[in-house]
């Protein structure tokens, strides 16, 4: 075993007893505490929890490999991923908290008065959350078997053991505190190797700073401007201009801030502070925090970039540094002598380029690249594991909740105790994390493609709905419920055409598919356009059928207010 | 509770986010979106703008934003005595 195994070994082992650890601390006793981890939370742990929730697997291993292969483009998921926090936080949050019940859902039903629109909510949530998890538990089993050398499987189990033993003993209370130390985890071993790169290319310790900085070989050039030469060069776009269409950039950008806002596992995170003052606040901190890591990917987007192509691209093949040789053995870098010469031509053009780079690369094998000590390429997968569990736990609950709280409790079987409840929850929790567990090893081939559809989906559906809801006192429940079915299928259909070609033939058709795109947006941006479909049925609709009941009005007069909030959820 | 009270303090929470939202608006999908070419040709250091604001200064105004916000409301819920303890 070398070094930089003995200290991936040590460091996950540590973050996992820190987790097991908490979730023994924090049991949960009651349904509030399951569902709503008491509504006592500060907002600074609520903003710590939101954040770890909220960054995924996606966001710590896969998104700056994106944003470095896609350039400007790669801004859709930084401006999109962060910019939904401000709706949450002045359009969603503090109503939510003031309305003060456990789920989505919960709102959803009450709000329009009707278990149909429960129903849909439930649904929606499930759908959502399902497509998402199944991504995670796949990638904890990937960081496993990349870093561990155990089997992609094995590695599923584990991770479904702890996610087990901490989403099902503490509920809600036990992934808050749990949470809390996933950020700390995830974001020092995000920000140590990017600090350690910056310097090294730039001399800037600060990395936001530091890839709009000079390189430090004194030659004076700007390191963006060396990227864009070198990409040119390279037959490349230049890295700091796209090439998507401003029409698709500015929709996928509107479907991801609007899906952020929409989806169920962060809402409900606001449900566990005090006062609509505190989830506001903690809907600030919970920015900060994530932007901490989303400033800095762009910037390891850049230094990243620049390192490969500068390490590999018209190098002997068999002077390849030692990283090389271990990541090819995991598929995720490859190369084809095709010309024979025993250099390795890194071009644009498909028929000379030699390097087939996996996305992931980048932030994987980023410290290798750059020759960082064991210690700092051991953080990486405590890192990623870290980021992977809290969002899977996040949305877990969430699954739970929907099905014991909305569906059970709520519209099969009223009378249920509060126990009852309790242990209901436990059990949806478990079966929940095997079947999350069964797609993360058998993963369905679109689970990839649909994680990015989650976005879409949940601004199709929630989101007019609950804008509706708090903004628009006269929207009943004809209008909210047309909505949220049209937009949803609108979606639905949009996807399974252009995403999956299940009209034209399959998966092989897509390509061809794209100039028949609505509008020239992509899949990943029609959320935007279901969206607004969403509120127009649902003010056309609106208009046409009754006003909602006179103490309906009223719920929403009263959230409107911020006092009150403590009791609210008691009741 | 007072409607009239309500009422105001309502229109003005709906200002304080109209001008807020604004501001979203201007630096994502305006600066860093629609007119992301015409700030390229500023530069600021190594960065171009246009580029700069997709990619860092949006994500720095989204912060701010809530925090002004959250200090505005905390503000108004005092004024109007709907603050909690």
């Amino acid at each position: 075993m070398n070094d930089v195994q003995i200290w991936t070994y040590v460091l996950v082992a540590l973050s996992f007893g820190l987790y097991i650890g908490i979730a023994i601390w924090s049991r949960a006793a009651s349904t509030k505490e399951f569902y709503v981890a008491g509504g006592g939370v500060s907002p600074l742990a609520n903003g710590m929890a939101t954040a770890a929730d909220w960054m995924s697997a996606a966001s710590f291993i896969s998104m700056a490999g994106i944003i470095s292969f896609a350039g400007y483009d790669g801004a859709v998921y930084l401006m999109g991923w962060t910019g939904g926090y401000v709706l949450l936080a002045l359009l969603l949050a503090p109503y939510l908290r003031k309305f003060g019940k456990f789920t989505v859902p919960d709102f959803i039903g009450e709000r329009y008065y009707s278990k149909t629109a429960r129903v849909v909510a439930v649904f929606c949530a499930l759908i959502v959350s399902f497509t998402y998890v199944a991504g995670q538990m796949r990638g904890v089993g990937i960081v496993f078997s990349r870093y561990l050398e155990v089997d992609i499987n094995t590695g599923v189990v584990i991770g479904m053991v702890i996610v087990l033993f901490y989403a099902v003993l503490g509920g809600m209370k036990g992934i808050t505190y749990t949470q809390v130390a996933q950020y700390c985890v995830l974001i020092f071993a995000f920000m140590v190797p990017a600090i350690f790169i910056s310097i090294q290319m730039t001399g800037n310790p600060i990395p936001q700073l530091g890839f709009g900085d000079t390189l430090s070989d004194g030659s004076g050039t700007y390191l963006l401007d060396k990227l864009d030469g070198l990409s040119t060069e390279l037959g490349f776009a230049e890295y700091t201009s796209g090439s998507k269409s401003t029409i698709d950039v500015f929709a996928i950008t509107l479907a991801l801030m609007v899906g952020t806002a929409g989806l169920p596992h962060v809402i409900v995170r606001f449900f566990t502070v005090k006062r609509v003052r505190d989830a506001r606040k903690s809907a600030g901190l919970a920015l900060l925090f994530i932007a901490i890591l989303y400033t800095t990917a762009p910037a390891v987007a850049v230094f990243a970039r620049t390192n490969l192509i500068e390490t590999v691209s018209g190098k002997e093949y068999n002077e390849m540094p030692e990283w090389f040789s271990r990541w090819e053995t995991t598929g995720l870098i490859a190369h084809e002598d095709k010309n024979g010469d025993g250099k390795i031509q890194y071009v644009a053009a498909p028929e000379i380029n030699e390097l087939t780079v996996d996305r992931d690369i980048m932030v994987l094998a980023n410290p290798e690249i750059s020759d960082l000590p064991a210690w700092v390429i051991g953080l990486i997968a405590a890192g990623g594991l870290a980021a992977a569990l809290s969002t899977a736990a996040g949305l877990l609950l969430v699954i739970s909740a929907s099905v014991s709280h909305d569906l059970i409790k709520n519209v099969l079987n009223p009378g249920l105790s509060e126990k009852g409840e309790l242990w209901a929850a436990r059990i949806s929790a478990a079966v929940a994390v095997v079947v999350a567990g069964y797609f993360g090893i058998n993963p369905p081939g679109f689970v990839a493609a649909v994680v990015a559809l989650a976005f879409g989906l949940a601004a199709a559906s929630f989101f007019p709905a609950i804008i509706l809801g708090i903004f628009y006192k006269k929207m009943n429940s004809q209008g909210a419920i047309s909505g949220m079915v049209v937009g949803l299928c609108l979606m639905l259909f949009y996807m399974l055409k252009f995403k999956f070609g299940i009209f034209d033939g399959g998966q092989e058709a897509v390509a061809g598919l794209q100039d028949d795109w609505w509008f020239g947006i992509s899949p990943e941006g029609f959320g935007s356009i279901a969206m607004v479909v969403n509120f127009i049925v649902a003010i056309v609709v609106n208009t046409f059928t009754e006003d909602p009941p006179e103490e309906v009005q009223e719920i929403v007069e009263n959230i409107r207010i911020p006092s009150g909030a403590g009791d609210a959820i008691d009741h | 509770m007072d409607t009239d009270l309500r009422k105001k303090y309502w229109k003005e929470n709906l200002k304080y986010l109209s001008i807020l939202l604004a501001i979203w608006f201007l630096v994502s999908y305006g600066f860093g979106i629609l007119l992301v070419d015409e700030l390229n040709t500023i530069r600021m250091g190594g960065f171009k703008l246009g580029f700069w604001f997709a990619q860092q200064g949006s994500i720095y105004v989204f912060v701010i934003l809530i925090f002004v916000y959250v200090r505005l409301m905390n503000k108004l819920d005092k004024k109007y005595g709907f603050n909690e303890e």
